[in-house]
């Protein structure tokens, strides 16, 4: 925090690290996936002596026999613990000595789409898990594809159940060939296999002597110590959120830089508009700092005075983004309506609003096959494909791949105040 | 020298631009304050955003009448200090003009009838989105809820009918007479609350600290003895070093056992603690497994 880690001592891009650990889980129904995470959270010592309490009954009144059923631990909601399913994304903490971890849980069987991208757009690391009996099924690539498409960098896939298949090295290799020959081309940083029970707790904190052949680390072993990928090489970005004045003529232009670096002398250009001025400060609670690296907030003051509001955006004159007002995005749609052409929403780029009008619909992925299929009309809840969009006024826009935060929008149905569509700019 | 961001910088990074959206697109919002650790909390966060500016929010307190005095008096300082403006909303107004009727009995508690005069006070102002401490650590319900949280017109919570919430783009349109509860520590835990009181060296009500106080026994808890809480037969008073972990209405939220009296002591017990603070001193959620999820439904914090 501002006083501990940056006031004084200027930071070194270099070896910025974060020690916390954005995860999503995904795993079609009875793969395992409650069980699992509920063994993490028990075995880090995640789950207080209440909470446990509370799930010895609950265990016994589902009749069990007498052993505890981790998997109610993540059951949150009455009617989900009525119908023994998940319904809702679910966000939990914990922390080893390594690292702090928030877990995004999303439930599989309704509104994959809706919900995969609710809690996955901000991992760091997919957990796609599956049964070790069924091998790579549909949803698994599916979850897979998804994970790529929000370019989440790391991708594990536990093959659960483990000790279903008699701890069989040749059922895993099967597996292991079978994904990466599907998923050769997705883009991910990294993709790791890890044989498992979710059940007996093999390979889940620590190496199991009933996998031998597995050289591999466990699966807590290796989420504390993947490694994150640092901002310190993408273009500086920082959207202006808010606008500090106070006494006299102060102005601070208040944000979260979304990618890179900026230091104080900095020449930066204020988009739209294409204004150049430069960093005259760099300011926190704590008192002024020389260099601010994303993802923090903090408060710049520019040299010259320019008109400048929430929506723009400072970024290095080399560096600048597109300033469009036409844009192709990859585009989940998540209302009951279809996304068709001709349609208005409101977009929410970075801190910028304006208004959209749907242009062509030109492909929707067949969530079955995942092939595309061209000028489906329209696209449905839970579809996901490549649409044209106008915009009523200029957004300064990276590509996704790029920049998760300056290349992603949402759209809102301003008659019903919903989150109708999550995209990515293309 | 080598400077890292450390889990703590990236959530308070997190809560900052929060609350910086929250006040860029609504019109009226308002923090609520308890005098508890997380709202202390929050009030750094909200300096953090704002300053060297004002707050563009008020701050208020849903005010029991059973608070603890220590609170009552270190909440009026502490506002005093910032600045800024405080807006009492009170447990006891609303059962004068008959909004809501007292509980009696050994078990009697304000704590539900907050509720209603929160959202009196919301509406009565017109407020459009409030700041709450709430964790997602606390309680299963919590852990599915957003952190922008969309109340209706009853200030009533539907899990079911969230909106979806992808990257860190909120959307907290809301029609006259809804509003969105803003949920800024929504990723933090019990832990990060006190490592970040220590690391920010954050005044806190006294209780908080291992001190003598008359309590008596109840359902496995120690609750301080009061004007407003009837003691049943056996459960006699004693004196012990004792010190809290939430601060709510002193009718449902009891004390541990503790002689941790500085900071660093209290984060290596807490750290070393094996139950939740809900469950080991809030009388409120032990009441069904559902408690929360309920009370939440009807527009509590
Ligand atoms: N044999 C075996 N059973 C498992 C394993 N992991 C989970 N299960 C069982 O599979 C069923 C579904 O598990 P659950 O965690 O509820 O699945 P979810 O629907 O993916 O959350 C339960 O009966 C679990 O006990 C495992 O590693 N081995």
């Amino acid at each position: 925090m501002g006083a501990a880690t940056t006031a004084g001592a200027p930071l070194r891009p270099a070896a910025l690290a974060s020690d916390l650990l954005r995860l999503a889980t995904a795993g079609s129904v009875d793969d395992g996936k409650s069980t699992l995470i509920g063994r993490l959270l028990y075995d880090s010592r995640a789950i207080l002596s209440d909470q446990l309490a509370l799930l010895a009954a609950a265990s016994r009144r589902r009749g069990g026999d007498g052993a505890l059923d981790l998997a109610l631990l993540t059951d949150g909601l009455r009617a989900e613990r009525e119908q023994g399913i998940t319904i809702d994304v679910a966000y939990r903490s914990f922390a080893t000595p390594r690292r702090r971890f928030v877990i995004a849980d999303t439930p599989g069987h309704v509104h994959y789409t809706r919900n995969m991208v609710t809690g996955a757009s901000l991992a760091d690391l997919a957990l796609v898990l599956l049964d070790a009996r069924r091998g790579v099924v549909e949803q698994s690539r599916r979850h897979a594809f998804i994970a790529s498409l929000l370019r989440i960098p790391h991708l594990v896939v536990a093959v659960n159940k483990m000790d279903l298949v008699a701890y069989s090295e040749a059922a895993f290799a099967g597996i292991v060939d079978e994904f990466t020959q599907w998923a050769g081309d997705l883009a991910f940083a990294s993709v790791t296999f890890v044989p498992l029970s979710a059940l007996e707790g093999d390979n889940v904190v620590a190496t199991s002597g009933r996998m031998p052949w597995y050289g591999g680390p466990a699966l807590l072993p290796h989420l504390e110590s993947v490694e994150l990928e640092l901002d310190e090489g993408s273009a500086a970005r920082f959207p202006v959120q808010w606008v500090i004045r106070a006494g006299g003529d102060y102005r601070g232009y208040a944000g979260r830089l979304a990618g890179g670096t900026l230091a104080r002398g900095d020449d930066v250009v204020v988009l739209p508009g294409e204004r150049s001025t430069r960093v005259a400060a760099i300011e926190t609670f704590a008192g002024a700092i020389e260099r601010a690296a994303a993802p923090m907030s903090v408060t710049l003051r520019l040299a010259d005075e320019l008109d400048v509001s929430r929506g723009d955006l400072l970024c290095r004159p080399d560096e600048a983004p597109r300033v469009v007002r036409d844009l192709e995005a990859e585009v989940c749609w998540m209302a009951d309506g279809p996304l068709a052409p001709g349609s208005r929403y409101l977009i929410k780029h970075t801190t910028r609003q304006a208004r959209v009008l749907v242009g062509a619909v030109h492909d929707r992925v067949d969530v079955h096959t995942l092939e595309r299929e061209r000028d489906p009309g329209s696209l449905a809840l839970n579809d996901i494909g490549r649409v044209g969009l106008r915009v009523t006024k200029p957004l300064a826009l990276d590509r996704y791949a790029e920049n998760r935060t300056t290349g992603s929008f949402i759209l809102i149905d301003e008659t019903t105040n919903e989150t109708v569509g999550a995209g990515m700019v293309a | 020298m080598t400077a890292t961001l450390t889990h703590l910088d990236v959530l308070e990074a997190e809560a900052i631009h929060i609350f910086r959206e929250v006040a860029a697109e609504l019109e009226r919002p308002v923090l609520l304050f308890s005098g508890g650790k997380d709202s202390v909390v929050l009030l750094r966060l909200a300096e953090k955003a704002f300053r060297p500016g004002p707050f563009p929010f008020p701050v208020m307190h849903v005010d029991t009448g059973h608070n603890f005095p220590e609170v009552v008096a270190f909440r009026d300082r502490r506002i005093a200090e910032l600045g800024e403006r405080l807006i009492i909303a009170s447990v006891q107004d609303s059962i004068d003009v008959g909004r809501v009727r007292e509980e009696t009995g050994p078990r009697a508690s304000r704590n539900r009838l907050q509720t209603i005069t929160l959202l009196d006070a919301i509406a009565e102002h017109r407020f459009d989105a409030a700041f709450g401490g709430a964790r997602r650590d606390e309680e299963r319900a919590r852990a599915k809820e957003r952190i922008f949280s969309f109340r209706d017109d009853f200030g009533q919570w539907d899990p079911k009918a969230q909106r979806p919430e992808v990257w860190s783009l909120y959307n907290g349109r809301v029609r006259p007479g809804e509003h969105v509860r803003v949920f800024p520590i929504s990723n933090w835990t019990e832990l990060d609350v006190w490592q970040y009181i220590a690391a920010e060296d954050l005044e806190l009500p006294p209780m908080y600290f291992a001190h003598e106080r008359e309590v008596f026994a109840r359902d496995g808890m120690l609750y301080a003895v009061s004007p407003w809480v009837e003691r049943l037969p056996g459960e006699e008073p004693f004196t012990a070093s004792v010190r809290y972990r939430t601060v709510g209405d002193m009718t449902c939220t009891g004390a541990v056992a503790s002689d941790a009296v500085t900071l660093p002591k209290v984060v290596a017990e807490i750290a070393a603690t094996r139950v939740t603070e809900r469950g080991e001193t809030r009388a409120d959620d032990r009441v069904s497994e559902a408690a929360m999820e309920d009370r939440k439904r009807e527009g509590y914090f």
